[in-house]
């Protein structure tokens, strides 16, 4: 188990080195002088001056890397052109929320997914089957900016329910949360589907019929626990796509996050935190790959560690 | 020729297994084309063609657009500003008077437009570098497939915005952006098609004839690979204006005034307590041309090769 966890982190490295590199490329990808990009659009002649040869943007592209990547490995990711603090600190200042936001709306995507799509699969051909079917197709087609739109107008413009913007209370959550979530609870409902309905038609579930257990313990204690193997790999992939569809959640309920302030210095052209920003989200998301893999390995022992 | 030939591959290989019991009874069902079965099963589905018939639709808006709008989509009547659902303006004004119904169905023409050209742009990189990937294999393979799974590591959309974040917004660039984040989907793809035809008897022939590795690739290999291409087109479609718009609507892609609905979307936020029609509509118009395009790529995935899965 431990060589299997040592060598997913082993291929981990390559990618995050591409990935290190191409956001340190950013920089000198953009037309024009870095130097300037850094210091900022109203900076002076001086002030470039100034950063370009404290960030060393006159030494050969291959010094700068390391150094750059030194200075990472410190913590030091740079002052934002615009606020001028430290990027860290923006960063702390935001991931918070973001983290808070992602997990609630992965909370929100497994309880409507894996309850709508095993009773879909329990009550095959049902009504409610060809229902849920057809929204969750709905939810991996709809927007997510439009769908938090009109949420936001249902239930905090017309119903005046909820608070449209920011963050704050658990109230700020909600809204935020279920556009988030919805199409991820889509995905997971139709996995959970197939993934029952195919469970259910194995012989040990004729078996717990046979000695005559109730149908709710059958599908409760014995189909669900297999048939979840599967959907929890899809619930790993899908926290991992929720934390880039937060950048656009974000945007829309003006949830001060991570994605929210990318978006934000990119418009300012901020490339410090431009940089940061990508840089932490890609982190995650790699992490939360990496945890899921390891995960799955726990729960399903068919998997060979070897 | 290119179609013909795919054909009869396909045919040599699985199509033509006459059915045993057939056989013994006299009577050998008559063999078909991979495309003529395809096209029998998609037609006797009709939420594919139902996605299709919409698709093929908004194809037509898209061309025709100057002729169907009733009004000039950037022509501004402050006097008329925020007017909600009439006759005259079918689906209301926004915010500077415009008509939403005339800035729809030319945000079809931008949408369509963004979609298929990266799209195109995707499939043209992304199938190169599957051929060369799967046909030379070694270090080409390892090189292009490493790079391809870098990029395979994040979610899409976060790569877009990376890549706008290095060549700045505006809607050329989303093409871009879009086109690139489908690369390795379509490289993915056809090297594994390349792999599972490059050692069968019509590509070992080819190559004993004397044919040079390029026509091998383009000629014989790329035909062949071109159903499971074809379902990745139509459902990259559909992630393409997905993704252009949702890029547009953060401000990253189309500027005004320009008619795209990710941008409309956005400029109607401001209004969504007085006039809620400036931000529904089109959102509705994504979901809808969304939606057709990935009905009908998974009826033709269906269709072409039901066990095939993008």
């Amino acid at each position: 188990m431990l060589r299997y966890i040592l060598r997913r982190l082993l291929y981990m490295t390559p990618i995050l080195f591409g990935v290190s590199l191409v956001i340190f490329l950013i920089l000198h990808l953009v037309p024009g002088d870095p130097a300037r990009l850094v210091a900022g659009l109203d900076a002076t002649q001086e002030d470039v001056k100034i950063v370009r040869s404290s960030l060393g943007l006159d030494r050969p592209l291959p010094v700068q890397y390391l150094s750059w990547l030194g200075s990472l490995l410190h913590g030091d990711l740079g002052r934002s052109a615009r606020t001028h603090r430290p990027v860290t600190q923006e960063l702390r200042l935001t991931f918070p929320a973001t983290v808070e936001l992602t997990l609630s709306a992965t909370v929100v995507a497994v309880l409507i997914g894996v309850a709508a799509g095993t009773i879909a699969a329990v009550r095959r051909n049902s009504v409610f089957d060809y229902t849920s079917m057809v929204v969750a197709l709905l939810g991996v087609c709809t927007p997510s900016f439009w769908l938090g739109l009109m949420l936001m107008l249902v239930f905090a413009v017309k119903l005046d329910l909820l608070p449209t913007t920011g963050r704050g209370g658990l109230e700020n959550l909600v809204l935020p949360a279920v556009t988030l979530g919805a199409g991820a609870a889509a995905i997971i409902a139709r996995v959970t589907r197939s993934s029952m309905l195919e469970v259910l038609g194995m012989d040990y579930i004729r078996t717990a019929h046979a000695k005559g257990l109730a149908a709710r313990a059958v599908v409760l204690r014995h189909a669900v626990k297999n048939a979840l193997i599967p959907v929890i790999t899809v619930i790993g992939l899908e926290f991992g796509y929720l934390l880039a569809g937060a950048v656009v959640t974000e945007t829309v309920f003006a949830y001060p996050g991570v994605g929210w302030l990318l978006v934000e210095a990119i418009g300012f052209r901020d490339y410090p935190v431009i940089q940061g920003a990508l840089l932490l989200l890609a982190l995650q998301f790699a992490l939360v790959n990496l945890v899921v893999d390891i995960l799955y390995a726990f729960v399903d022992p068919r998997i060979s560690y070897g | 020729m290119d179609r013909d030939q795919a054909s009869q591959h396909q045919t040599g290989k699985d199509r033509t297994t006459v059915d045993p019991l057939a056989v013994v009874s006299g009577f050998a069902r008559e063999s078909r084309s991979l495309w003529s079965d395809a096209r029998s099963r998609l037609l006797r589905n009709p939420v594919a063609m139902a996605g299709g018939a919409v698709s093929i639709l908004l194809i037509v808006v898209a061309i025709a657009a100057p002729y169907i709008a009733p009004y000039d989509p950037i022509h501004q009547d402050l006097a008329n500003s925020l007017a909600g659902l009439s006759m005259k303006h079918l689906a209301g004004t926004d915010v500077h008077g415009r008509d939403i119904f005339s800035r729809i169905i030319y945000g079809t023409r931008i949408s369509l437009q963004i979609g298929f050209l990266g799209m195109l742009l995707g499939c043209v990189v992304g199938v190169i570098l599957g051929l060369i990937s799967g046909y030379y294999g070694g270090w080409w393979d390892t090189i292009i497939m490493r790079l391809m799974d870098v990029q395979l590591a994040f979610p899409g959309l976060l790569v877009a915005i990376c890549i706008i974040a290095i060549i700045g917004p505006g809607l050329e660039n989303v093409i871009v952006a879009v086109g690139i984040f489908s690369v390795p989907l379509f490289a993915r793809v056809t090297r594994g098609q390349v792999l599972s035809l490059k050692e069968q008897e019509f590509i070992v022939a080819a190559r004993m004839m004397g044919a040079q590795d390029g026509r091998i690739m383009l000629n014989h290999l790329l035909p062949n690979a071109v159903a499971p291409l074809l379902v990745l087109c139509t459902l990259r479609i559909a992630t393409a204006i997905l993704t252009a718009a949702t890029l547009s609507f953060l401000g990253l892609g189309a500027q005004p005034p320009t008619p795209e609905w990710g941008a409309m979307l956005s400029d109607g936020r401001a209004y969504l307590a007085i006039a809620p029609h400036v931000a529904t509509i089109p959102g509705l118009a994504i979901l809808i041309t969304v939606l057709s395009f990935n009905l009908l790529g998974d009826g033709l995935r269906d269709a072409l090769d039901p066990r095939l899965r993008v």
